[in-house]
């Protein structure tokens, strides 16, 4: 961000860069604030899990099965003995980390596409926007379904089929961003300088686009963590034994089990409501924070 | 517009045939025997080495990939979609018996999502910034953030086998039957499959009838004396629902993956079911025929999306 001098006179004005003005808008909305408090929580507890766990997530105590919630295991103990809150912290790494990543695959993706569309236009422009109608009215669980039952399920194809499906709306964002820059006078002097399309994209057209790519980005993030869970509970994601918040709920499907312990389904379940939420909140909050009112924004 | 239709159809058919080609590279990649997935399991049996080798020349599988791949999508339009590994059937018959119970279904959770999310739409449209406008956010919001899994989970932990009233699997009682048990079977994945749809609906439906109260012929009405229940049921919800015919169709195939995850919950031998297990159990020419069935709907809901919208706002410009 450049500094502006302002002269003493209008210092006090609020006129602070656009980042700083965003993030008073964001501070302003309570739900949003809230998420960001909640998300903050949900990373600090996953990211010390060693610290505060107590016991590791994958040790099997055959002593201590079906073990009801108590002062030694918290969230008590699965079929195998194995800690649930231990095991519920440490697959939110997992699910925080297959959403985080794929959400910015899938902005990267969607940001050169989008620039590339805006700034050729003709066939190209076309070409991917089609491609992202079509990508966008298929429903990614069955995409990763088809993808998982062919090729075999993994965390790759997870993270490579969330971002090959969820591209688009970044791709629509970022075109639009282009296009509204294309005919700016300094995007006509850095291509009479000489700059080439890569140049623009790096260093017009990416600032340019990255708040509402930062808000489009904070909702993919909700939604791939949503996939990964999907995924993994129907058993298409993330193998056991590493703990998933969706297979650890695949794991509790069965009526004896949902029936006798619900201490195996509760914690996961709740985990991914209040995370999804959260971040939900927040992307809903970046939008209204950097797309204030009458400024256009929407889809 | 019959250009504009023959245009879209055409534009659908191009879609169909590369995604049929990565399905087809797809199936190639698959480990497995192309010659098992495609002969009757009855020949397969007692034939050695040499049976085998005659297959694949009789199957043209010692053709060149190109002439393979249109005597497969030809098959494959005719209906031969192969044999089941597990069920030694033919894909199609397998498909087929699983399509009913996963319309019904949908079926019943888009009507339920639809009165549900029209009357909570207007109500939160008419009551704009109160109590029933943010409750009407935060079920929005919920309906995609809490997964469906959980929710299928939850009900049956409370209605299943704590107050034990409603069935926790299946589509009828084995041996009982009759409609209201049938009915009594639809209603915790069906409700939990609305809930997930009704969100998105609820969405379009205030943000639409939004956009038209502020709508200078809502004015005309009012001025001229129209009951408020009048200016909104019968002038602004009218032309606030035509997106929504839209939205409909480009949310079927979305509540399509809902009903895999919430069929996989409720053991509803639907489709979605049918995929998971034959996924466990590597079924191949099942899966294939699962992704070319859900193509196929996904793309015919677009095209009907597209004309439709056309059809019904003569505002919308024919490119």
């Amino acid at each position: 961000m450049t500094t502006i001098t302002t002269s003493p006179a209008i210092k006090k004005a609020p006129s602070a860069s656009p980042r700083a003005r965003a993030l008073r808008r964001f501070r302003r909305n309570r739900l949003a604030v809230a998420g960001a408090a909640v998300l903050g929580a949900v990373v600090l507890v996953t990211l010390l899990a060693p610290l505060i766990a107590g016991h590791p997530p994958n040790t099997v105590d055959l002593y201590a099965i079906r073990q009801g919630p108590s002062g030694a295991h918290w969230f008590g103990t699965d079929s195998s003995g194995r800690d649930v809150f231990a095991r519920t912290l440490y697959a939110g790494r997992v699910s925080l980390l297959v959403g985080l990543t794929a959400a910015l695959a899938a902005i990267t993706v969607g940001t050169l596409l989008g620039a590339v569309s805006g700034l050729f236009g003709g066939w190209a422009d076309h070409v991917i926007m089609r491609a992202a109608d079509i990508v966008m009215s298929f429903p990614t669980v069955v995409v990763i379904l088809v993808l998982a039952g062919i090729v075999g399920p993994s965390m790759t194809v997870l993270i490579a089929a969330i971002g090959l499906t969820q591209w688009p709306v970044a791709g629509r964002v970022v075109r639009g961003v282009t296009l509204s820059l294309r005919d700016r006078e300094y995007i006509h002097a850095a291509e009479a300088a000489g700059a080439n399309a890569w140049w623009l994209i790096r260093k017009h057209i990416v600032p340019a686009a990255l708040p509402p790519v930062t808000v489009t980005g904070t909702l993919a993030v909700a939604q791939a963590i949503m996939l990964e869970t999907t995924a993994s509970f129907l058993g298409l994601g993330v193998r056991p034994p590493q703990a998933s918040w969706g297979n650890m709920l695949n794991e509790a499907q069965n009526l004896t089990l949902i029936q006798t312990m619900p201490w195996l389904w509760i914690p996961p379940g709740v985990a991914i409501a209040v995370t999804v939420l959260a971040v939900n909140f927040v992307g809903d909050g970046l939008r209204d924070a950097v797309t204030p009112a009458g400024q256009g924004g929407g889809r | 517009m019959a250009a504009y239709v023959i245009r879209r159809v055409l534009a659908n058919v191009l879609v169909f045939l590369l995604i049929s080609v990565g399905i087809f590279v797809l199936v190639r990649l698959a480990p497995g025997d192309p010659v098992r997935m495609m002969v009757d399991p009855e020949q397969m049996r007692g034939g050695g080495a040499a049976f085998i080798e005659a297959k694949r020349h009789e199957l043209g599988l010692d053709r060149p990939i190109f002439v393979q791949y249109g005597h497969w999508l030809s098959g494959a339009l005719h209906g031969d979609l192969g044999y089941s590994y597990v069920g030694h059937r033919p894909v199609g018959a397998v498909l087929g018996e699983r399509v009913g119970p996963t319309l019904q279904l949908m079926g019943a959770a888009l009507a339920v999502a639809l009165v549900v999310s029209v009357a909570l739409g207007v109500a939160a449209a008419v009551r704009r910034n109160t109590a029933v406008d943010y409750g009407a956010t935060v079920l929005g919001l919920a309906a995609v953030s809490v997964p469906p899994f959980f929710l299928g989970i939850v009900g049956i932990y409370v209605f299943s086998l704590q107050l034990g009233v409603l069935p926790s699997a299946g589509m009828t009682t084995p041996g009982g039957g009759g409609l209201v048990d049938q009915l009594r079977h639809l209603v915790l994945p069906g409700l939990i499959l609305a809930f997930v749809t009704a969100g998105p609906f609820t969405r379009y439906v205030r943000g639409g009838l939004v956009d038209e109260l502020g709508a200078e012929y809502v004015r005309t009405a009012e001025a001229k004396g129209a009951s408020p229940a009048r200016v909104v049921l019968r002038h602004a919800l009218r032309n606030s629902l035509i997106p929504l015919i839209t939205v409909v169709m480009y949310q079927i195939p979305q509540m399509l993956a809902g009903a895999v995850v919430i069929e996989q919950v409720f053991a509803w031998p639907g489709m979605g079911q049918l995929a998971v297990s034959s996924i466990g159990q590597h079924d191949y020419p099942v899966i294939v025929g699962f992704a070319l069935y859900v193509a196929v709907l996904v793309l015919v809901c677009n095209l009907v999306a597209d004309v439709l919208y056309a059809a019904v706002d003569p505002r919308v410009s024919l490119r």
